[in-house]
Order: C-alpha cells, then structure tokens, then sequence
C-alpha cells in the first residue's frame, strides 16, 4: 500500500520535500518504516531523535500503519 | 483570544494576562521566552518557528490540563509563536492563575519544561552565515 508522509523541520529539509508518497508492505509497523525511511534516507541517522506522528497523535513503534493514516516525521522538536 | 494558541503574530503578554486574570486569583505567573542574540557566543539574527499545528495544539492543550490537574491551579494560557521572529519579542507566553502562588509558580515551569520536549515545534537559528535546526543534531 501507499503512505504519505508529511514532514517537519529537519525531515523536510533531508527528504527535500514537504510530502512524500512510498510504497510500504502490508502490516508496516511504524518501527518498519522508520528502519525504511532510514535506509532510504541515512541523514536522519544523525538526529537526536526521530519520531512518528499518526494522526496528530504520538504513537507506539508498535503501531500498524493503516490506509489514510496521516503520518507525520518529527524530527527533535525545539519549542518555547 | 484562546487559551490555547499558535500565531504568526506578536504575543500581547498583557492581554493574555488580562484574559486569565480573575478576582478569585490571588497569584498570576507568567513566563515569556524571548529571541535571544546570541547562542554559544555566536551571533543570532532571527529566529523562524515552524509548527505542525494540529498536534501542537492537541499537546499544548494535554500539558494545561495536566497542569491542572496535577497543581491544582485555575487557568493556563499558552501561546506560541510562528514564523520568523525579530531578537527581542515574544516566542513563547504561558501565564497560570492559581489562589495561591506557590502551585502557579511550580505549573508555569511545568507546563515550559514539557512543551519543551514533546510540542511538535521546530526552531530555526540563522546566522550571518547560514541557518541551523536547534537540537537536532547532538
């Protein structure tokens, strides 16, 4: 299935856009995705951290991506 | 005004105050963090804040209500800045009102240190000489 994944901050500068389509297996947990955008994109390796939104809500590695699901990158956040 | 509030325009920090005051509080505590100049020594020109907005709202919102219930105060109002912001203004207001002062003061650095880590803010440096990501790399 397809994903589309929004980007913030950092993640929008190493992906080079602000949103990106990819194809990700069926069952794709967020931890698999996050080892795929990894090998795809070796910068985020540098980060302090790197998390993933779905849905405007933090979500555990666990989580099975779902059809429609809003996936946002959040690179470390540096607020206030 | 909301109590809760992202803004590409400058924070009125006595509007906000007045908008939480209330005759039933005797303590009102405030934090405003400013652009400051400089980081490490380096010279900072502005700074430009970027928000995923829908969630940073959802998490402004948790941190206040936790406050509350964990403190015990009254209200908390917490505005954040977006967009380039000049040295000096306003990046961030929280303001609690409480009876009392000593949980207003205990909720307000609560309620700073936990947007802190998990509000879906991104912070930009730049310099005279290029921009940096603030904390993303260690």
């Amino acid at each position: 299935m397809e994903v589309e994944i929004i980007a913030f901050g950092i993640a929008k500068d190493i992906l080079k856009t602000k949103k990106l389509t990819i194809e990700i297996a069926g069952h794709t947990s967020v931890a698999g995705l996050k080892k795929q955008l990894v090998t795809l994109y070796p910068e985020f390796k540098a980060l302090v951290s790197l998390q993933l939104a779905v849905n405007a809500s933090y979500v555990e590695d666990s989580y099975i991506i779902q059809t429609n699901d809003e996936v946002v990158l959040i690179p470390p956040v540096s607020g206030g | 005004m909301e109590l809760i509030q992202i803004t590409d325009d400058k924070i009125d920090t006595k509007a906000c105050i007045a908008y939480v005051g209330s005759a039933d509080c005797g303590g009102i505590v405030t934090f405003i963090g400013t652009v400051r100049n400089q980081t490490k020594g380096k010279q900072v020109l502005w700074l430009e804040f970027e928000a995923y907005e829908t969630m940073a709202i959802k998490e402004m919102s948790k941190i206040a209500e936790q406050a509350k219930t964990k403190f015990g105060v009254e209200k908390v109002l917490i505005h954040h800045r977006t967009g380039l912001v000049p040295i000096g203004e306003e990046a961030v207001v929280i303001v609690v009102t409480a009876p009392h002062r000593k949980e207003a003061f205990l909720a307000c650095e609560f309620c700073i240190d936990t947007l802190k880590q998990t509000v879906p803010i991104w912070k930009k440096e730049f310099f005279s000489d290029g921009e940096v990501w603030v904390s993303a790399h260690p």
